[in-house]
Protein backbone atom coordinates (compact mmCIF):
# COMPACT_ATOMS: atom_id res chain seq x y z
CA UNK A 1 0.00 0.00 0.00
CA UNK A 2 0.97 3.65 -0.40
CA UNK A 3 0.93 6.41 2.17
CA UNK A 4 2.04 10.02 2.21
CA UNK A 5 3.58 11.20 5.47
CA UNK A 6 3.65 14.78 6.69
CA UNK A 7 6.24 14.61 9.44
CA UNK A 8 7.28 17.36 11.83
CA UNK A 9 10.99 18.10 11.48
CA UNK A 10 12.82 20.24 14.00
CA UNK A 11 16.57 20.38 14.43
CA UNK A 12 16.69 21.19 18.14
CA UNK A 13 14.81 22.67 21.04
CA UNK A 14 15.45 26.26 20.03
CA UNK A 15 15.05 26.06 16.29
CA UNK A 16 11.94 26.51 14.19
CA UNK A 17 10.34 23.34 12.93
CA UNK A 18 8.24 22.58 9.87
CA UNK A 19 6.39 19.74 8.20
CA UNK A 20 8.15 17.66 5.58
CA UNK A 21 6.25 15.46 3.12
CA UNK A 22 7.43 12.00 2.10
CA UNK A 23 5.74 9.39 -0.04
CA UNK A 24 6.14 5.69 0.73
CA UNK A 25 4.84 3.33 -1.93
CA UNK A 26 6.04 -0.04 -0.69
CA UNK A 27 4.52 -0.49 2.75
CA UNK A 28 2.31 -3.34 3.92
CA UNK A 29 -0.88 -3.30 6.04
CA UNK A 30 0.68 -5.69 8.56
CA UNK A 31 3.59 -3.34 9.24
CA UNK A 32 3.52 -1.50 12.54
CA UNK A 33 3.56 2.27 12.46
CA UNK A 34 7.14 2.30 13.74
CA UNK A 35 8.24 -0.22 11.10
CA UNK A 36 6.82 2.16 8.53
CA UNK A 37 8.94 4.95 10.01
CA UNK A 38 11.94 2.60 9.84
CA UNK A 39 11.24 2.20 6.13
CA UNK A 40 11.05 5.97 5.75
CA UNK A 41 14.33 6.42 7.60
CA UNK A 42 16.11 3.83 5.48
CA UNK A 43 14.92 5.70 2.42
CA UNK A 44 16.15 9.00 3.89
CA UNK A 45 19.54 7.61 4.91
CA UNK A 46 20.10 6.09 1.45
CA UNK A 47 19.39 9.50 -0.04
CA UNK A 48 21.99 11.00 2.28
CA UNK A 49 19.45 12.85 4.41
CA UNK A 50 18.97 12.96 8.17
CA UNK A 51 16.64 10.28 9.53
CA UNK A 52 13.46 11.25 11.36
CA UNK A 53 14.13 10.98 15.08
CA UNK A 54 11.52 9.18 17.11
CA UNK A 55 11.65 7.18 20.32
CA UNK A 56 10.95 3.51 20.79
CA UNK A 57 12.15 0.78 23.07
CA UNK A 58 10.03 -2.27 23.80
CA UNK A 59 7.84 -2.11 20.69
CA UNK A 60 5.31 -4.20 22.56
CA UNK A 61 3.21 -1.53 24.22
CA UNK A 62 4.70 -1.52 27.71
CA UNK A 63 7.45 1.09 27.91
CA UNK A 64 5.60 4.20 26.79
CA UNK A 65 8.37 5.80 24.76
CA UNK A 66 6.97 5.60 21.22
CA UNK A 67 5.12 8.89 21.50
CA UNK A 68 3.70 10.89 18.64
CA UNK A 69 0.44 12.46 17.58
CA UNK A 70 -0.94 10.81 14.47
CA UNK A 71 -3.66 12.60 12.53
CA UNK A 72 -4.47 14.68 15.59
CA UNK A 73 -4.64 11.76 18.01
CA UNK A 74 -2.01 10.72 20.55
CA UNK A 75 -0.80 7.22 19.55
CA UNK A 76 -3.11 7.33 16.52
CA UNK A 77 -6.66 6.21 15.93
CA UNK A 78 -6.81 2.91 17.84
CA UNK A 79 -8.00 3.01 21.46
CA UNK A 80 -5.92 1.22 24.05
CA UNK A 81 -2.81 0.98 21.89
CA UNK A 82 0.56 2.69 21.79
CA UNK A 83 2.07 3.79 18.47
CA UNK A 84 4.19 0.62 18.31
CA UNK A 85 0.99 -1.44 18.57
CA UNK A 86 -0.65 0.48 15.74
CA UNK A 87 -0.66 -1.21 12.34
CA UNK A 88 -1.03 0.23 8.89
CA UNK A 89 -4.23 -1.73 8.36
CA UNK A 90 -5.82 1.02 10.46
CA UNK A 91 -5.17 3.43 7.59
CA UNK A 92 -6.48 3.74 4.05
CA UNK A 93 -4.36 2.97 1.01
CA UNK A 94 -3.14 6.31 -0.32
CA UNK A 95 -3.91 8.16 2.91
CA UNK A 96 -1.98 11.24 3.96
CA UNK A 97 -0.88 10.87 7.59
CA UNK A 98 0.17 13.86 9.66
CA UNK A 99 2.69 13.08 12.41
CA UNK A 100 3.44 15.64 15.11
CA UNK A 101 5.36 15.51 18.38
CA UNK A 102 3.52 15.65 21.72
CA UNK A 103 2.84 19.33 22.31
CA UNK A 104 3.07 20.92 25.73
CA UNK A 105 5.13 23.64 27.36
CA UNK A 106 6.36 20.97 29.79
CA UNK A 107 7.40 18.66 26.92
CA UNK A 108 9.94 20.65 24.88
CA UNK A 109 10.86 19.11 21.53
CA UNK A 110 14.39 17.72 21.52
CA UNK A 111 14.38 16.82 17.85
CA UNK A 112 11.67 15.93 15.32
CA UNK A 113 9.21 13.70 17.21
CA UNK A 114 11.30 13.28 20.35
CA UNK A 115 10.20 15.36 23.31
CA UNK A 116 11.67 15.75 26.78
CA UNK A 117 9.27 14.16 29.27
CA UNK A 118 11.43 14.42 32.38
CA UNK A 119 8.73 16.70 33.83
CA UNK A 120 6.78 13.50 34.52
CA UNK A 121 9.82 12.00 36.29
CA UNK A 122 10.03 15.05 38.53
CA UNK A 123 6.39 14.57 39.52
CA UNK A 124 7.20 10.97 40.48
CA UNK A 125 10.28 12.05 42.42
CA UNK A 126 8.15 14.43 44.47
CA UNK A 127 6.09 11.63 45.99
CA UNK A 128 5.48 8.62 43.76
CA UNK A 129 7.03 6.09 46.13
CA UNK A 130 6.33 4.18 49.34
CA UNK A 131 8.50 3.51 52.37
CA UNK A 132 9.43 -0.14 52.85
CA UNK A 133 11.11 -2.07 55.62
CA UNK A 134 14.62 -3.19 54.93
CA UNK A 135 15.78 -6.62 56.01
CA UNK A 136 14.67 -10.03 54.89
CA UNK A 137 11.97 -10.56 52.33
CA UNK A 138 8.43 -10.14 53.65
CA UNK A 139 5.89 -12.86 52.98
CA UNK A 140 4.00 -12.25 49.77
CA UNK A 141 0.56 -11.76 51.30
CA UNK A 142 1.52 -10.23 54.63
CA UNK A 143 -0.62 -7.17 53.87
CA UNK A 144 -4.33 -7.81 53.56
CA UNK A 145 -5.78 -5.89 50.61
CA UNK A 146 -9.49 -6.01 49.70
CA UNK A 147 -9.89 -7.38 46.20
CA UNK A 148 -11.86 -4.41 44.84
CA UNK A 149 -9.23 -1.93 46.03
CA UNK A 150 -6.45 -4.11 44.70
CA UNK A 151 -8.18 -4.11 41.31
CA UNK A 152 -8.63 -0.34 41.24
CA UNK A 153 -5.05 0.26 42.34
CA UNK A 154 -3.91 -2.13 39.62
CA UNK A 155 -5.94 -0.23 37.02
CA UNK A 156 -4.06 2.94 38.01
CA UNK A 157 -0.73 1.14 38.13
CA UNK A 158 -1.20 0.15 34.49
CA UNK A 159 0.03 3.67 33.60
CA UNK A 160 3.20 3.44 31.51
CA UNK A 161 3.95 7.15 31.86
CA UNK A 162 3.90 7.84 28.13
CA UNK A 163 2.28 11.25 28.48
CA UNK A 164 -0.47 10.68 25.92
CA UNK A 165 -2.92 12.15 28.44
CA UNK A 166 -1.00 15.42 28.37
CA UNK A 167 -0.69 15.35 24.59
CA UNK A 168 -4.38 14.68 24.04
CA UNK A 169 -5.71 17.09 26.67
CA UNK A 170 -6.88 20.36 25.09
CA UNK A 171 -5.46 22.04 28.23
CA UNK A 172 -2.19 20.04 28.26
CA UNK A 173 -2.99 18.90 31.78
CA UNK A 174 -1.09 16.06 33.43
CA UNK A 175 -3.97 15.24 35.77
CA UNK A 176 -4.56 11.70 34.55
CA UNK A 177 -0.90 10.72 34.87
CA UNK A 178 -0.47 12.37 38.27
CA UNK A 179 -3.74 11.00 39.64
CA UNK A 180 -2.95 7.45 38.55
CA UNK A 181 0.44 7.66 40.24
CA UNK A 182 -1.24 8.92 43.42
CA UNK A 183 -4.18 6.51 43.58
CA UNK A 184 -2.16 3.39 42.86
CA UNK A 185 -0.67 3.96 46.34
CA UNK A 186 -3.40 5.78 48.22
CA UNK A 187 -5.85 2.92 47.71
CA UNK A 188 -3.47 0.36 49.20
CA UNK A 189 -2.31 -0.19 52.82
CA UNK A 190 1.31 0.11 51.70
CA UNK A 191 0.65 3.66 50.54
CA UNK A 192 -0.81 5.01 53.78
CA UNK A 193 2.25 6.42 55.58
CA UNK A 194 2.87 9.08 52.88
CA UNK A 195 -0.74 9.38 51.79
CA UNK A 196 -1.17 13.08 52.59
CA UNK A 197 2.28 14.37 51.76
CA UNK A 198 2.25 12.41 48.51
CA UNK A 199 -0.83 14.02 47.05
CA UNK A 200 0.16 17.54 48.13
CA UNK A 201 3.72 17.24 46.87
CA UNK A 202 2.82 15.58 43.57
CA UNK A 203 0.10 18.10 42.76
CA UNK A 204 2.48 20.94 43.61
CA UNK A 205 5.15 19.36 41.40
CA UNK A 206 2.64 19.02 38.57
CA UNK A 207 1.73 22.70 38.85
CA UNK A 208 5.40 23.71 38.93
CA UNK A 209 6.00 22.00 35.59
CA UNK A 210 3.44 24.33 33.95
CA UNK A 211 0.95 21.66 32.95
CA UNK A 212 -2.53 23.05 32.37
CA UNK A 213 -5.51 22.70 34.63
CA UNK A 214 -8.10 19.95 34.10
CA UNK A 215 -11.43 20.87 32.48
CA UNK A 216 -12.99 17.41 32.82
CA UNK A 217 -13.00 16.84 29.06
CA UNK A 218 -12.01 13.19 29.38
CA UNK A 219 -9.94 13.20 26.21
CA UNK A 220 -7.06 11.79 28.29
CA UNK A 221 -9.02 8.65 29.12
CA UNK A 222 -9.85 8.14 25.44
CA UNK A 223 -6.20 8.60 24.46
CA UNK A 224 -4.65 6.53 27.26
CA UNK A 225 -3.14 3.35 25.80
CA UNK A 226 -3.94 1.67 29.12
CA UNK A 227 -7.51 3.05 29.23
CA UNK A 228 -7.06 4.60 32.68
CA UNK A 229 -10.28 6.23 33.87
CA UNK A 230 -10.67 9.87 34.83
CA UNK A 231 -12.23 8.56 38.03
CA UNK A 232 -8.67 8.54 39.32
CA UNK A 233 -8.63 12.31 38.80
CA UNK A 234 -11.74 12.57 40.98
CA UNK A 235 -9.96 10.53 43.66
CA UNK A 236 -6.93 12.82 43.42
CA UNK A 237 -9.14 15.87 43.93
CA UNK A 238 -10.75 14.33 46.99
CA UNK A 239 -7.40 13.19 48.42
CA UNK A 240 -5.83 16.62 47.89
CA UNK A 241 -8.70 18.43 49.56
CA UNK A 242 -8.68 16.13 52.60
CA UNK A 243 -4.90 16.28 52.90
CA UNK A 244 -4.75 20.05 52.49
CA UNK A 245 -7.45 20.63 55.10
CA UNK A 246 -6.34 17.99 57.58
CA UNK A 247 -4.95 19.34 60.81
CA UNK A 248 -2.01 16.96 61.06
CA UNK A 249 -0.52 17.82 57.70
CA UNK A 250 2.58 19.98 58.03
CA UNK A 251 4.27 21.82 55.21
CA UNK A 252 7.50 20.17 54.17
CA UNK A 253 6.23 16.73 55.09
CA UNK A 254 7.37 14.15 52.60
CA UNK A 255 10.42 16.09 51.50
CA UNK A 256 12.01 15.44 54.92
CA UNK A 257 11.05 11.78 54.62
CA UNK A 258 13.20 11.43 51.55
CA UNK A 259 16.05 13.39 53.11
CA UNK A 260 16.01 10.76 55.92
CA UNK B 1 -2.87 22.26 57.32
CA UNK B 2 -1.83 23.71 54.01
CA UNK B 3 -2.27 27.46 53.86
CA UNK B 4 -5.60 28.27 52.33
CA UNK B 5 -4.07 30.59 49.74
CA UNK B 6 -1.82 27.77 48.56
CA UNK B 7 -4.79 25.43 48.33
CA UNK B 8 -6.81 27.89 46.28
CA UNK B 9 -3.95 28.84 44.00
CA UNK B 10 -3.14 25.26 43.08
CA UNK B 11 -4.53 23.92 39.82
CA UNK B 12 -6.97 21.83 41.86
CA UNK B 13 -7.97 24.85 43.95
CA UNK B 14 -9.38 26.55 40.86
CA UNK B 15 -11.41 23.44 40.19
CA UNK B 16 -12.86 23.34 43.69
CA UNK B 17 -13.86 26.99 43.36
CA UNK B 18 -15.33 26.46 39.90
CA UNK B 19 -17.23 23.43 41.16
CA UNK B 20 -18.52 25.10 44.31
CA UNK B 21 -19.55 28.34 42.61
CA UNK B 22 -21.01 26.28 39.78
CA UNK B 23 -23.03 24.33 42.33
CA UNK B 24 -24.43 27.58 43.72
CA UNK B 25 -25.30 28.93 40.28
CA UNK B 26 -26.66 25.58 39.17
CA UNK B 27 -29.04 25.51 42.12
CA UNK B 28 -30.02 29.12 41.49
CA UNK B 29 -30.96 28.30 37.91
CA UNK B 30 -33.26 25.51 39.13
CA UNK B 31 -34.91 27.80 41.70
CA UNK B 32 -35.29 30.55 39.10
CA UNK B 33 -37.10 28.28 36.68
CA UNK B 34 -39.38 26.94 39.41
CA UNK B 35 -40.34 30.51 40.36
CA UNK B 36 -40.87 31.49 36.76
CA UNK B 37 -43.28 28.62 36.20
CA UNK B 38 -45.87 31.01 37.72
CA UNK B 39 -45.77 32.79 34.34
CA UNK B 40 -47.84 29.95 32.94
CA UNK B 41 -50.80 31.39 34.83
CA UNK B 42 -52.38 33.71 32.24
CA UNK B 43 -53.79 36.32 34.62
CA UNK B 44 -50.34 37.04 35.99
CA UNK B 45 -51.44 37.30 39.61
CA UNK B 46 -49.37 34.29 40.63
CA UNK B 47 -46.25 35.77 39.06
CA UNK B 48 -46.84 39.23 40.52
CA UNK B 49 -47.49 37.73 43.95
CA UNK B 50 -44.24 35.74 43.69
CA UNK B 51 -42.31 38.86 42.65
CA UNK B 52 -43.90 40.83 45.46
CA UNK B 53 -42.93 38.19 48.02
CA UNK B 54 -39.30 38.48 46.94
CA UNK B 55 -39.53 42.26 46.96
CA UNK B 56 -40.96 42.19 50.49
CA UNK B 57 -37.76 40.54 51.73
CA UNK B 58 -36.19 44.01 51.44
CA UNK B 59 -32.58 44.05 52.62
CA UNK B 60 -32.50 40.24 52.72
CA UNK B 61 -33.25 40.19 48.99
CA UNK B 62 -30.46 42.67 48.31
CA UNK B 63 -28.09 40.52 50.37
CA UNK B 64 -29.13 37.46 48.38
CA UNK B 65 -28.62 39.31 45.12
CA UNK B 66 -25.18 40.49 46.16
CA UNK B 67 -24.38 36.92 47.17
CA UNK B 68 -25.26 35.67 43.71
CA UNK B 69 -23.12 38.40 42.14
CA UNK B 70 -20.21 37.33 44.35
CA UNK B 71 -20.62 33.70 43.30
CA UNK B 72 -20.73 34.78 39.63
CA UNK B 73 -17.51 36.76 40.10
CA UNK B 74 -15.84 33.78 41.79
CA UNK B 75 -16.95 31.48 38.97
CA UNK B 76 -15.55 33.87 36.36
CA UNK B 77 -12.28 34.34 38.22
CA UNK B 78 -11.59 30.63 38.66
CA UNK B 79 -12.53 29.67 35.11
CA UNK B 80 -10.45 32.48 33.63
CA UNK B 81 -7.48 31.13 35.60
CA UNK B 82 -8.06 27.69 34.09
CA UNK B 83 -8.32 29.19 30.60
CA UNK B 84 -5.10 31.17 31.06
CA UNK B 85 -3.23 28.11 32.35
CA UNK B 86 -4.33 26.23 29.26
CA UNK B 87 -2.87 28.86 26.94
CA UNK B 88 0.42 28.85 28.83
CA UNK B 89 0.57 25.06 28.95
CA UNK B 90 0.55 24.64 25.17
CA UNK B 91 2.09 27.66 23.44
CA UNK B 92 2.54 25.76 20.17
CA UNK B 93 -0.64 23.98 19.13
CA UNK B 94 -1.26 21.01 16.87
CA UNK B 95 -1.82 21.29 13.16
CA UNK B 96 -4.45 18.55 13.34
CA UNK B 97 -6.58 17.66 16.36
CA UNK B 98 -9.23 15.02 16.60
CA UNK B 99 -11.08 13.54 19.54
CA UNK B 100 -10.60 9.83 20.04
CA UNK B 101 -14.27 9.38 20.99
CA UNK B 102 -15.13 6.51 23.32
CA UNK B 103 -15.25 7.76 26.92
CA UNK B 104 -14.15 11.26 25.84
CA UNK B 105 -16.42 14.12 26.84
CA UNK B 106 -14.50 16.46 24.59
CA UNK B 107 -17.17 18.14 22.47
CA UNK B 108 -17.67 21.70 21.25
CA UNK B 109 -20.00 22.21 24.21
CA UNK B 110 -17.48 21.12 26.85
CA UNK B 111 -14.44 22.64 25.15
CA UNK B 112 -15.98 26.06 24.71
CA UNK B 113 -17.48 26.53 28.19
CA UNK B 114 -15.69 29.87 28.29
CA UNK B 115 -17.62 30.97 25.18
CA UNK B 116 -21.05 29.82 26.39
CA UNK B 117 -20.15 31.31 29.77
CA UNK B 118 -19.33 34.68 28.23
CA UNK B 119 -22.61 34.66 26.33
CA UNK B 120 -24.46 33.83 29.56
CA UNK B 121 -22.67 36.65 31.38
CA UNK B 122 -23.64 39.20 28.72
CA UNK B 123 -27.18 37.87 28.84
CA UNK B 124 -27.26 38.11 32.63
CA UNK B 125 -26.40 41.82 32.51
CA UNK B 126 -29.04 42.44 29.84
CA UNK B 127 -31.64 40.38 31.70
CA UNK B 128 -31.09 42.24 34.97
CA UNK B 129 -31.28 45.65 33.27
CA UNK B 130 -34.39 44.60 31.41
CA UNK B 131 -36.39 43.27 34.34
CA UNK B 132 -34.76 43.94 37.72
CA UNK B 133 -34.10 47.56 36.83
CA UNK B 134 -36.86 47.85 34.23
CA UNK B 135 -39.92 50.10 34.51
CA UNK B 136 -41.78 49.70 37.81
CA UNK B 137 -44.36 51.44 39.96
CA UNK B 138 -42.96 54.89 39.16
CA UNK B 139 -43.48 54.28 35.44
CA UNK B 140 -47.07 53.21 35.98
CA UNK B 141 -46.54 49.44 35.97
CA UNK B 142 -48.94 49.00 38.88
CA UNK B 143 -51.52 46.38 39.67
CA UNK B 144 -53.86 45.54 42.53
CA UNK B 145 -52.93 42.50 44.57
CA UNK B 146 -55.04 41.65 47.61
CA UNK B 147 -55.91 45.31 48.05
CA UNK B 148 -52.30 46.52 47.77
CA UNK B 149 -50.72 48.41 44.89
CA UNK B 150 -47.71 46.44 43.68
CA UNK B 151 -45.35 46.45 40.72
CA UNK B 152 -46.91 44.86 37.64
CA UNK B 153 -43.87 42.85 36.56
CA UNK B 154 -46.13 40.52 34.62
CA UNK B 155 -47.09 43.34 32.26
CA UNK B 156 -43.43 44.08 31.58
CA UNK B 157 -42.63 40.43 30.87
CA UNK B 158 -45.66 40.24 28.58
CA UNK B 159 -44.62 43.36 26.66
CA UNK B 160 -41.04 42.23 26.22
CA UNK B 161 -42.06 38.86 24.82
CA UNK B 162 -44.66 40.36 22.51
CA UNK B 163 -41.60 41.19 20.43
CA UNK B 164 -40.43 38.14 18.44
CA UNK B 165 -36.90 39.55 18.51
CA UNK B 166 -36.69 39.04 22.27
CA UNK B 167 -38.29 35.61 22.04
CA UNK B 168 -35.58 34.62 19.56
CA UNK B 169 -32.74 36.08 21.65
CA UNK B 170 -33.90 34.39 24.84
CA UNK B 171 -34.38 31.08 23.07
CA UNK B 172 -30.90 31.22 21.57
CA UNK B 173 -29.24 32.05 24.88
CA UNK B 174 -31.13 29.29 26.69
CA UNK B 175 -29.71 26.78 24.21
CA UNK B 176 -26.23 27.92 25.25
CA UNK B 177 -27.34 27.61 28.87
CA UNK B 178 -28.30 24.00 28.17
CA UNK B 179 -24.86 23.19 26.77
CA UNK B 180 -23.15 24.99 29.64
CA UNK B 181 -25.15 23.08 32.23
CA UNK B 182 -24.70 19.79 30.41
CA UNK B 183 -20.95 19.90 31.07
CA UNK B 184 -21.28 21.94 34.26
CA UNK B 185 -23.58 19.76 36.31
CA UNK B 186 -21.54 16.57 36.05
CA UNK B 187 -18.24 18.49 36.09
CA UNK B 188 -18.89 19.81 39.54
CA UNK B 189 -19.08 16.27 40.89
CA UNK B 190 -15.81 15.45 39.16
CA UNK B 191 -14.11 18.66 40.29
CA UNK B 192 -15.13 18.16 43.88
CA UNK B 193 -13.92 14.56 43.81
CA UNK B 194 -17.40 13.06 44.14
CA UNK B 195 -17.36 10.81 41.07
CA UNK B 196 -16.87 7.10 41.69
CA UNK B 197 -17.27 3.98 39.59
CA UNK B 198 -20.70 3.24 41.00
CA UNK B 199 -22.30 6.64 40.48
CA UNK B 200 -20.51 8.15 37.50
CA UNK B 201 -22.99 6.72 34.98
CA UNK B 202 -26.14 8.04 36.68
CA UNK B 203 -24.49 11.39 37.46
CA UNK B 204 -23.37 11.90 33.88
CA UNK B 205 -26.79 10.98 32.54
CA UNK B 206 -28.62 12.96 35.23
CA UNK B 207 -26.66 16.09 34.34
CA UNK B 208 -27.74 15.78 30.73
CA UNK B 209 -31.38 15.22 31.64
CA UNK B 210 -31.41 18.17 34.01
CA UNK B 211 -29.69 20.46 31.50
CA UNK B 212 -32.17 19.58 28.74
CA UNK B 213 -35.12 19.99 31.09
CA UNK B 214 -34.00 23.40 32.35
CA UNK B 215 -33.12 24.67 28.90
CA UNK B 216 -36.49 23.60 27.49
CA UNK B 217 -38.31 25.00 30.52
CA UNK B 218 -36.75 28.43 30.06
CA UNK B 219 -37.38 28.37 26.31
CA UNK B 220 -41.04 27.46 26.82
CA UNK B 221 -41.81 30.61 28.82
CA UNK B 222 -41.19 33.35 26.20
CA UNK B 223 -42.73 31.19 23.48
CA UNK B 224 -45.83 30.58 25.61
CA UNK B 225 -46.20 34.27 26.45
CA UNK B 226 -45.74 35.28 22.82
CA UNK B 227 -48.40 32.85 21.66
CA UNK B 228 -50.89 33.64 24.40
CA UNK B 229 -50.65 37.41 24.32
CA UNK B 230 -49.98 37.61 20.61
CA UNK B 231 -53.38 35.91 20.31
CA UNK B 232 -51.98 32.83 18.61
CA UNK B 233 -53.66 30.45 21.06
S1 LIG C 1 7.94 1.22 22.09
FE1 LIG C 1 7.44 0.63 24.15
S2 LIG C 1 5.38 1.17 24.24
FE2 LIG C 1 5.82 1.52 22.17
Amino acid sequence: MKVTLRVWRQESKNTQGAFETHALDQVKPEMSFLEMLDVLNEQLIKAGKRAVEFESDCREGICGTCNMVINGQAHGPVRGATTCQLYLRSFQDGETITIEPFRAKAFPVIRDLVVDRTALDRIIMSGGYISVKTGPHADANANLVPKDLADRAMDAAACIGCGACVAACPNASASLFTSAKITQFSLLPQGQPERKSRVINMVNAMDKEMFGSCSNLGECEAACPKKISIQHIAIMKKEYLFAALSADYREGMGSSETAG
Amino acid sequence: MVRLTQLIRSSLGYKYLTGLSGLGLGLFVIAHLLGNLTLFQKEGTAFNAYAEKLQALGPVLILMELGIVAVVVLHIWSTVQVTLSKRAARPIGYEVTQSKGGPSKNTAGSRYMIVSGTILLAFLVLHIIQFRFGPGVAEGYVTQLGGDEVRDLHRLVKEVFADPKWVAIYTAVMIFLGFHLRHGYWSMFQSLGLMNPRWSGPIYFGAKALAVLLSLGFIAIPIYLYMVFGGLI
